[in-house]
């Protein structure tokens, strides 16, 4: 029975852990925008990159 | 160096100009972002522009915060905003409403009631299994340990509402539900300090992890919808430029505006205080006050009130009556002495816990007397006495309503129809008359022009002089033109006078939009090519379903008539067409005495309309809808708003409302059942936390099942 001595302080070392993490996430705003976030991936980050290389290729022709 | 800071000889100079130069942050309202192209366009766009440090996008709330140098102004991210093609208004500093403090805290308190009852549970289970002795103590102690906090911070929504209902000697759910979760956690904790068999924390802690759910989702529910009329939301003049004495302007707040001052009000700028021209003449789209999207013309010594929006020229206005005495805020007072009577209506959960709270406390009261009497002893009536009150706590009651309401309007706003809060869908199901109004409710409110008889050759010069003028009706001309395809033709020289019209010149020709002589039926413009002469008539279209809505709202008992301002022609032309009553020429306070008289005969009135004229109607009503495109004043009087062109929404509304509160009165019916199978087990001195804990949990899902039900709608009535 003594491990429940460790047992019962990880367990909830744990679920305070996860608890610890919820108010951080939500402090940090991360709740603030949900459908923001799932539009942002789509956003290309290349996007720039690609036409500055147009561009450049145009330029050396 | 006298400034003490260490010799930093390199380059010091420009770590000063960026420390010094203080960022300040805005926030805009941006209605239209619709996709992620919209999100990177306008993060990118305003990080082009010279003293942006940031930008972003919040999708949800459709509103974009900016954190810019102080040397720039708003006025300047408006027009970066508008030159990415976003309409956009300044939103206020401080975005986070009460509301928001209020779900941010229900949510709070549901992760520490979750994280309780986990740890509880993992306890207990081992308990119920036969653990004993000391084993059985130290868990029931450890137990105590997690949930005397959890409780203490969990409860306090519930407490807080409570202890506010007694003090002004009524009742509420909260009642109930604090006295039931404080008598078991004492309970608990006496049993465990005198070692006994059975402890209640995880009952406890399970009903506030239940009922905090129902109260997040209700909460969570609330802003979504507010968030979207929030972004709908617009308009009225935040601000004013105004002329000081030495011939400068400066820009002042709405409500720091005076009689007397001299405002500036630029083409584009909406009206920040009432007042009289003093200089110079120009058009105003006066539609949030009437609701009328045709354009006046106004010259000196006109009178304009705040809201309207300078279209053509700039004017200068004399302001003479500013903040709290516009004709706006007037009507804002009489709408909200009408909305009183709303704030009486007793939602059902309360209804539903006036009765059954009393009944309660009595069988508790009743159990411990009985047990007395028959002999047990002081601590076995006072822990049967208390575990009924534990066994019938509101747990499936408390999520009946919410779980029932957040899905419908769920649902709704899938269909174009957003419902701002519980008490509305409750109010909406008891409607049996509905009153409409004619323009921008029952048609479309925007002006068509009958372009069918026009050559191409006049569509395309047509066109060219709509799209250079920002006269409302001309963007109409140009929207149904280019919707066709035509090109413009070249016309150059174009000007523009307010109240008059746009004229060029059209290879030699002088070409014009005029205003229409004839102030006769309707609204049109005459176009010119030279000496010919063409009139182009406007029409506003009833919207397409408005026959179908009319229809599912008499098949579903509901009486439709029309109020109208307008005049008797127009409006018993439509109401004869549409076979219902129409009453003509109705100004606010007529609106009022008529609903007044309906809720006097017993009924319970549906008002739909847009214009301002209306907002004292929709307040005064009892349940309200009004479309998107409504007046702000409207929108915020409304229970709820449905978008686009359809009706139908209208009708859906009221169907889904009716279907929500038969599914709660099934979740009431479910709880009942509950309570009638547990409390003979808890009178008899049978309920075990086991007992307690399955009961609460079975009874909570089956009543989330039910709800979950209404996520369907029924198929005839969406659009």
């Amino acid at each position: 029975m003594s491990v429940l001595a460790y047992l019962i302080p990880v367990a909830l070392a744990l679920g305070g852990a996860g608890l610890a993490l919820f108010f951080w996430a939500m402090r940090n705003g991360q709740f603030e925008d949900l459908e923001g976030a799932a539009n942002r991936i789509l956003i290309d980050d290349e996007e720039d990159k690609a036409d500055a290389e147009a561009n450049e290729q145009e330029a050396d022709r | 160096m006298g400034d003490g800071r260490p010799h930093a000889v390199n380059a010091p100079l420009i770590l000063d100009a960026i420390e010094r130069s203080e960022f300040t942050d805005s926030r805009f309202t941006v209605p239209g972002i619709r996709c992620a192209g919209c999100i990177a366009k306008i993060e990118r766009g305003l990080q082009d522009v010279e003293g942006v440090a940031s930008a972003r996008v919040n999708f949800s709330a459709k509103r974009v915060a900016v954190r810019h140098d102080q040397a720039i102004d708003a006025e300047t991210l408006l027009a970066a905003l508008g030159r990415l093609g976003f309409e956009a208004q300044a939103a206020e500093a401080n975005p986070l409403g009460q509301d928001d403090v209020e779900s941010r805290m229900l949510l709070r308190s549901l992760a520490v009631a979750g994280f309780g009852m986990m740890n509880i549970m993992l306890l207990s289970v081992s308990v119920w299994s036969g653990a004993g002795g000391v084993t059985r103590e130290l868990f029931h102690w450890v137990s105590a340990l997690i949930a005397l906090p959890v409780v203490a911070y969990a409860g306090r929504p519930f407490f807080a509402s409570a202890a506010m209902a007694l003090r002004h000697r009524r009742t509420n759910m909260d009642v109930p539900i604090s006295i039931g979760v404080l008598l078991a956690t004492g309970l608990s904790v006496y049993e465990t300090a005198t070692g006994g068999e059975h402890a209640y924390f995880d009952s406890a802690v399970m009903l506030l992890f239940f009922l905090l759910t129902g109260r997040a989702l209700d909460a969570t529910m609330r802003n979504k919808t507010r968030a979207g009329i929030g972004a709908l939301l617009s308009r009225m003049g935040k601000s004013a430029r105004v002329l000081t004495e030495d011939g400068s302007t400066r820009a002042v707040a709405t409500e720091d505006l005076e009689p007397d001052m001299l405002m500036l009000v630029a083409a584009g700028d909406a009206l920040a205080a009432d007042g009289v021209i003093e200089d110079g003449r120009s058009s105003i789209d006066n539609a949030m006050l009437t609701g009328e999207s045709m354009p006046q013309s106004v010259s000196q010594d006109d009178l304009v009130h705040a809201g309207a929006i300078n279209l053509a020229n700039p004017i200068r206005v004399r302001v003479t009556a500013a903040s709290s005495d516009t004709a706006i805020a007037e009507i804002a007072r009489l709408m909200d002495e009408a909305g009183q009577s709303r704030s009486h209506y007793v939602r059902i959960a309360d209804r539903a816990s006036r009765i059954y709270a009393p009944a309660v406390h009595t069988l508790a009261l009743l159990a411990f007397a009985g047990w007395m009497i028959a002999g047990v002893g002081l601590h076995q009536s006072l822990v049967i006495a208390i575990a009924v009150l534990i066994i019938t706590c509101p747990c499936a009651m408390g999520l009946a309503v919410p779980a029932a309401q957040v899905v419908a309007s769920g649902a709704l706003a899938k269909h174009g129809l957003l419902v701002k809060d519980g008490s509305a869908l409750e109010r909406l199901a008891e409607v049996d008359t509905a009153l409409f109004d004619k323009t921008g409710t029952l048609t479309m409110g925007e002006p068509v022009p009958q372009i069918d008889g026009l050559s191409c050759e006049q569509k395309s010069v047509a066109l060219a002089l709509a799209q250079a003028s920002r006269h409302p009706l001309s963007k109409g001309l140009a929207t149904a033109l280019e919707a066709e395809g035509i090109t413009p033709a070249a016309v150059n020289s174009l000007s523009e006078v307010g109240g008059e019209g746009i004229s060029g010149d059209w290879t030699g020709i002088r070409v014009a939009l005029e205003r229409a002589d004839a102030v006769g039926n309707g609204l049109s413009t005459t176009l010119r090519l030279g000496q010919g002469l063409v009139a182009i008539p406007f029409v506003d279209p009833l919207r397409p379903d408005v026959s179908e809505t009319l229809a599912a709202l008499h098949a579903s008992g509901i009486k439709s008539r029309i109020v109208s301002g307008d005049r008797q022609a127009p409006v018993g032309k439509l109401a004869s067409e549409l076979g219902i009553a129409g009453d003509a020429e109705m100004r606010p306070d007529t609106k009022l005495a008529l609903l007044k008289s309906l809720k006097a005969e017993g009924h319970h009135p549906l008002m739909v309309g847009d214009g301002i004229n209306d907002g004292p109607a929709l307040a005064a009503a009892h349940a309200s809808i009004a479309p998107g495109s409504a007046s702000d004043v409207s929108q915020q009087a409304a229970d709820a708003v449905f978008l686009g062109g359809a009706l139908m929404p209208v009708a859906l509304a009221v169907a889904v409302a009716r279907r929500t509160m038969r599914t709660v009165r099934q979740n009431f019916g479910f709880a009942i059942g509950y309570n009638v199978l547990a409390v003979p087990l808890a009178l008899a001195g049978l309920a075990t936390p086991l007992i307690a804990a399955i009961a609460m949990s079975l009874s909570s899902l089956v009543v989330v099942g039910n709800s979950l039900r209404l996520a369907r709608v029924p198929k005839g009535l969406s659009s």
